[in-house]
């Protein structure tokens, strides 16, 4: 369907990416918003504050980030699309209840404006070392969808995916900007509603008394019921059967836990994007993301000046990963460098995508700035010489 | 009861009539976790009495659960239900309220859940006078994971992590609940059915933040550590021990171990609640720009 014209802000806009990510996330329907003060996440949630009373949204300031994720859970099951936005310390306090999301099966989107960490680290200053926090962060087996947008553009852009992916594969999803993303202010252009798709809830149509919450089919995601339709359904955090009534046994978990991965794994062709440039027939590919993709492309302009073969790939999704490109390209070329603003994480995927095909190199960065492309240069010079 | 003292419930059941709160049950869950004696099953009982007198929708009923042997309430009742994570029942409940906000929303889970993890939750859904319904069954215990103490065990009591007894001054929920701005306060034990019954018709139509405490015995784990006899013992307790008094100030009704329980309905006021308060102000600060003014304006004329 198309996007309610109500909450779009058609024009020309120049933009950080925090407030386009909130376009975003108004543009496809967002309609619930708790969140709690974090640095560099903020403006997101203040330009929400001040765009809800005109669109019809409920914006709350909730007590701790906590307290945020689970509103916007809570919310979901009373009919709206619903955001959080936070950086790395909210983060780590909305796991648990990420994993609740991902148990109930809870369309949500939770942004993250990465900064330095670990703990407090730094505020103000740009960090990309919660992708795998992203992936792995609460406890026990699930998946997880995550953009990387590079600007403010892509904000608006991945922000309207993720709400979309949220309510496809009923599941939450993460919108890893970085600080430098996130306040950067460039040009957004934001296109009219009936040129945004939404997708959807897939909300039941069982007749009433005869409705199984996780009941599935071929695509693994249940129909959804939202409170006071009158199913009169239950769910639940502990391990459920179709019914969604708790069930401790082996069976049961066997039942719920696979599907819930495999819902993501077997559709990942749907989810996963990338840029690719010039990979076939490079000798080295550049692998990065977010901020790190852009500052990669100078580097590699200085790689291409010294009559090196290098290609380029962008994860626009980090989760699900690349895996079968990866592998492909793996095949074919010397090595991969990994840009990244961390010190090894999508590296050790990227790693594990090549089996030992080529050389993967990291150039990492501990955080707080962006790389200096001279010394992306030299891992990228280390890479053409690989056998 | 019958003339042998039989309950007619279980006389209904051993001769396969059905229970009269049965349709408010899923009975395909049947039986519950709870022990014997166990007062959660009574407070259950006490919302269903009030549903059917209300004459309720119960389409529009949600309740939500945090953690522990009162969070298995949720799984039990045959409305939409949510069980949650441990203490987070309170916000869960604000967003499925403020989505929706013609749902009536009731939190129902114990102590350890709303006032230890989830007391943060607590005070500032109060605060905000939130427009849901908060019960607290209050055990003095942690009875899930096996009897250690809480936030509201009496000084001096045994559990499983004070084996020398409780040093900590435990809170009153009723006076946390009062100051921090609930529209409705009221305390009660398993023993009040009646009386619990009313206070749950009084909250079902009361705007804003409502929270009712019951006090439960917990014969499993809290009686049998500190010695209080059977269930019926406490039930016998509760009777000779509890002091009905309405409007009481409830910073006076603190638990103390062995002491009398202060019962009653101790706060009924008339706070806006956080959305009445936003649309109030926000219709006054932006007028017709503020998207809910027009469905106020209508809802207003109807």
């Amino acid at each position: 369907m198309k996007a309610d014209p109500v909450g779009v802000r058609t024009g020309t806009f120049y933009l950080d990416g925090d407030r386009a990510a909130a376009e975003g996330a108004i543009a496809a329907g967002c309609r619930f918003f708790a969140g709690y003060p974090i640095t560099p996440s903020t403006e997101c949630a203040e330009h929400i504050s001040e765009r809800f009373p005109e669109v019809g949204g409920i914006f709350i300031q909730m007590e701790d980030e906590i307290a945020s994720i689970t509103a916007i859970i809570g919310a979901a099951w009373g009919g709206a699309r619903s955001m959080t936005v936070t950086s790395g310390p909210g983060v780590s306090l909305m796991m648990e209840n990420i994993g609740l999301a991902a148990m109930l099966e809870t369309p949500c989107v939770v942004a993250n404006v990465q900064r330095g960490g670990p703990s407090t680290g730094l505020p103000t200053m740009v960090g990309q070392a919660d992708v795998m926090q992203a992936r792995w962060g609460s406890h026990g087996d699930y998946e997880i969808i995550a953009y990387s947008p590079q600007s403010p553009q892509e904000a608006f852009d991945f922000t309207v995916k993720a709400f979309n992916m949220a309510e496809k594969y009923r599941t939450p999803v993460m919108v890893l900007l970085d600080e430098c993303v996130g306040h950067m202010v460039e040009k957004v252009v934001i296109p009219p509603a009936d040129a945004i798709e939404v997708e959807p809830r897939r909300l039941t149509d069982a007749a009433k008394g005869e409705y199984l919450p996780y009941a599935y089919g071929d695509d693994l995601v249940p129909d959804m019921a939202e409170a006071g339709m009158g199913y009169r359904f239950h769910v639940t955090g502990l391990t459920h059967d179709e019914r969604g009534y708790p069930e401790m046994s082996v069976r049961c978990q066997d039942w719920l836990v696979p599907r819930l991965v495999a819902k993501i794994r077997q559709s990942a062709d749907d989810i996963v994007e990338f840029d690719e440039e010039n990979a076939d027939g490079a000798d080295v590919v550049v692998v990065s993301y977010g901020i790190s993709a852009r500052v990669s492309r100078m580097a590699i302009d200085l790689a291409r000046e010294e009559g090196i073969e290098v290609g380029f790939f962008r994860l626009r999704t980090i989760w699900p990963f690349p895996e079968k490109r990866i592998a492909e390209l793996a095949k074919k070329i010397k090595a991969f460098v990994v840009v990244e603003i961390n010190l090894g994480q999508i590296f050790y995927e990227v790693e594990r995508c090549a089996r030992g095909q080529c050389e993967t190199l990291l150039s990492p960065h501990a955080g707080g700035g962006v790389h200096d492309p001279e010394d992306i240069l030299k891992v990228i010079e280390k890479g053409a010489k690989a056998k | 009861m019958s003339p042998k003292g039989i309950p007619e419930a279980v006389i209904a059941a051993v001769s396969g009539e059905e229970h009269p709160i049965a349709p408010f049950l899923r009975m395909d869950r049947m039986p519950h976790i709870w022990c014997s004696t166990c007062g959660i099953g009574t407070t259950v009982k006490a919302l269903a009495a009030a549903f059917e007198k209300l004459g309720t929708d119960l389409d529009k009923v949600a309740i939500v659960s945090g953690i522990g042997c009162t969070g298995r309430v949720a799984g039990y009742v045959r409305l939409d239900s949510f069980h949650t994570t441990h203490g987070r029942p309170i916000p869960f409940a604000t967003g499925l309220k403020l989505a929706n906000p013609e749902l009536d929303v009731i939190v129902f889970s114990g102590d350890g859940d709303l006032v230890a993890i989830g007391g943060n939750h607590f005070i500032h859904a109060a605060r905000r006078n939130m427009d849901i319904k908060v019960v607290c069954v209050n055990n003095f215990i942690y009875g899930m994971t096996g009897g250690q103490v809480a936030p509201t065990t009496p000084l001096t009591a045994l559990t499983s992590t004070t084996p020398y007894g409780n040093a900590e001054p435990p809170f009153n929920l009723c006076h946390l609940a009062a100051a921090c701005g609930a529209n409705y306060v009221a305390r009660w034990t398993a023993l009040h059915v009646r009386r619990l019954t009313k206070a749950f018709t009084e909250i079902l139509v009361k705007p804003g933040f409502c929270f009712v405490e019951i006090i439960t015995p917990c014969s499993t784990l809290y009686a049998r550590k500190n010695r209080l006899g059977t269930g019926l013992d406490i039930m016998k307790y509760y009777h000779d021990n509890t002091v009905i008094e309405h409007g009481a100030d409830p910073a006076e009704a603190d638990i103390v171990f062995g002491g009398p329980i202060i019962c009653g309905k101790f706060v009924e006021r008339d706070r806006p609640t956080w959305l009445e308060y936003q649309d109030q102000h926000l219709t006054e600060r932006l007028g017709e720009k503020y998207f809910r003014a027009k469905a106020l304006q209508e809802a207003c004329e109807r």
